[in-house]
């Protein structure tokens, strides 16, 4: 099949989903002309849709967040590109009292086909405010939808996706996978993946591991390292934390009995925390284990390399934790 | 363009509906029938009415949340919105919004904010897409003083500067930002000076005069329309009640109630038609009595519509 990076993927997938649907257009700081993204995220479409489809802002945030939503009300199906996960408080009015609120508040009678893309994650030196993850916090707001993907294949797939709901959606794209060039097998002809169905990578039946995003690779290396001992992981990929696949977890801790979580954020209020709390109230009696969540400490994201890689959750943290319960 | 006596007529007859349903609004919620909170806005109906007029029926609005009359005078069903304060299944949002997140999206009424401006932003979004779908439409966009002082109203009127968006964003200015004086949140006279700020072009009408602001805001409109951008226009106006229902108006000065109190927009606007010949005093009584009682029907059709069932609660989250 044929290869693509996760960078790659995901400019394909708005290439063709702007094709396909002229109510379609992304604002953001620095996607055309010039940069074409601050990390090339949006190579290929300036040149392609022009000034008024890939519509670059002033650093207004806050502005062109609302503007999406205007827009989505009256008839378009915006993208705001918020750039960094980070950046994410700087509209945060607009997405928690505005963007997922205002459908529920006027009786259903709206809908708010927004999705507002962003860089999430760290693992590239970028400090405190340009590494962090969302999910957990996010989480708590409802009305939302938000992706993760951890492959070139996941990332095209959920991204058309997301374009298509009638719902607001962020999606996370990861920033160690897009700088890095990840690759994966991408096929040419047309697919999406429907938000909220969990992904199983590796089966197994010693453990479940819920990984999220880039800590999906993490998770799956651990894995192949664990069998050399004879611990078969199995590694869930949720790809969505909103709305969350329940099913597929549980389930899955009902085989295992043992549930570890790897998040990329601290751990207090993570989606890890959730997941845990979702196990310990639908599925405590399967399990033969305390439930383990290996997330970040509760401190801002460091900058210098060793502390940053102090700070990440990573396989050898994943493997010690499995250790712990095995 | 000139307003015929019918326009003239239908103006003050929506003025009074605006009035009469607020008045009724305020005692019922001193009886206890609506719950939650209240914010009227006699007093600034001309604005609402002064604005809107001069809109097409597919431009838009976007309303700040002292936003009653804004709806009524955009053609909103007075039925619909009592029930929707009173919490009623058949209000405009199923019961899920109240007095201020009322939205009529058949009549591109794009609802009203509890947020101090938002409105600014998403106002921003509908003119853009109007842009984009080379539609015509033009949105009027509501906020208040204290708004003004938002980082929101930077951001948004700033981006519709630069892509020269059809939209008008309208300040009224009632001097009080909940109990905060604008003499004290800003040094500025004239708020509409800061559309200096965005290159575009700034107006304040310092009346109370529907007619005066209907002329001066429907030129805003039709040069939006013709592509030219927006403006930023700021009405001074006086809100005869509280911020609130409830609300003991210790801030206000005497004095100033006194002054604005004899610039009852409604008062002006009538004193003008009889002036004109265009309204008896009997016939302006008989308006009166007219909006009473489509007010009294309304509040009837509030009262007798259930409640939603609880697990609807549960609905419309997402589409």
């Amino acid at each position: 099949m044929r290869i693509l990076t996760y960078r790659e993927a995901i400019i394909e997938a708005l290439k063709e989903e702007m094709e396909r649907d002229p109510s379609i257009f992304i604002m953001g700081e620095d996607i055309g002309e010039h940069w074409q993204g601050s990390v090339k995220e949006f190579e290929g479409l300036w040149p392609k849709f022009g000034s008024e489809r890939i519509r670059e802002t002033p650093i207004s945030e806050t502005a062109f967040v609302g503007c999406a939503i205007g827009a989505a009300m009256t008839g378009m199906r915006p993208i705001a590109n918020v750039m960094f996960a980070s950046f994410l408080g700087v509209p945060m009015d607009e997405i928690f009292s505005q963007l997922t609120k205002m459908r529920y508040m006027f009786g259903g009678k709206t809908r708010m086909p927004v999705t507002i893309m962003c860089l999430s994650g760290g693992g590239m030196n970028a400090a405190a405010q340009h590494s962090v993850c969302l999910e957990g916090m996010l989480m708590s707001i409802p009305g939302l939808k938000m992706v993760s993907p951890s492959t070139p294949y996941d990332a095209k797939g959920l991204l058309k996706s997301a374009i298509r709901d009638d719902n607001p959606v962020i999606f996370f794209q990861n920033l160690f996978l897009t700088v890095t060039g990840f690759k994966g097998e991408v096929p040419e002809n047309e697919y999406t993946i429907p938000l909220g169905e969990a992904v199983i990578r590796n089966e197994g039946n010693d453990a479940t591991v819920v990984a999220i995003g880039n800590m999906v690779h993490a998770a799956l290396s651990a894995a192949e390292k664990l069998k050399e001992e004879n611990i078969n992981l199995e590694v869930i990929d949720p790809r969505c934390m909103a709305p969350l696949d329940e099913k597929t977890i549980i389930e899955s801790v009902k085989k295992t009995g043992k549930l570890v979580i790897l998040d990329e954020e601290p751990k207090t209020g993570s989606a890890a925390s959730e997941i845990a709390a979702i196990i310990a109230e639908q599925a405590i009696e399967y399990l033969d284990a305390p439930v383990k969540r290996v997330c970040a400490p509760n401190t801002p994201v460091p900058f210098s390399p060793p502390l940053e890689k102090y700070w990440l959750p990573n396989e050898s943290k994943l493997i010690g934790a499995i250790h712990s319960i095995i | 363009m000139k307003l015929t006596k019918e326009q003239l007529l239908e103006m003050f007859k929506k003025m009074v509906l605006i009035r009469q349903f607020e008045t009724r609004v305020k005692k019922s919620f001193a009886d206890g029938d609506i719950p939650g909170f209240i914010h009227l806005s006699v007093g600034q109906e001309a604005i609402a009415v002064g604005c809107i007029t001069n809109l097409r029926n597919d431009d838009y609005i976007v309303c700040h949340h002292r936003g009653h009359g804004h709806l009524i005078t955009k053609g909103g069903n007075i039925n619909f919105m009592m029930a929707e304060l009173y919490g009623k299944k058949t209000g405009y949002c199923k019961g899920k919004g109240g007095s201020m997140h009322l939205a009529d999206m058949d009549i591109n009424m794009l609802g009203a904010h509890g947020i101090v401006g938002a409105t600014v932003t998403i106002s921003t979004g509908a003119g853009l897409s109007a842009k984009l779908r080379k539609s015509g439409q033009v949105t009027l966009c509501f906020f208040g003083d204290g708004a003004s002082n938002t980082g929101r109203f930077h951001e948004g009127i700033n981006l519709a500067a630069i892509w020269d968006l059809p939209v008008v964003f309208i300040i009224e200015n009632n001097f009080y930002a909940e109990a905060t004086s604008i003499f004290y949140s800003t040094r500025l006279k004239k708020l509409s000076d800061r559309a200096i700020a965005y290159g575009i072009p700034g107006e304040t009408i310092a009346s109370n005069d529907v007619l005066e602001i209907y002329e001066k805001v429907g030129k805003a409109i039709d040069r939006a329309r013709k592509g030219k951008g927006p403006s930023l226009i700021e009405i001074q106006t006086y809100r005869h009640f509280g911020h609130e229902e409830g609300d003991m108006e210790t801030y206000k000065k005497k004095s100033d109630i006194e002054v604005w109190m004899k610039k009852d927009p409604i008062d002006i606007l009538k004193k003008y038609l009889i002036k004109q010949k265009f309204l008896t005093e009997k016939e302006a009584e008989k308006i009166g009595q007219e909006a009473i009682r489509k007010v009294e029907e309304a509040v009837k059709f509030a009262k007798e519509s259930p409640y939603p069932a609880p697990e609807e609660t549960l609905e419309d989250v997402y589409a």
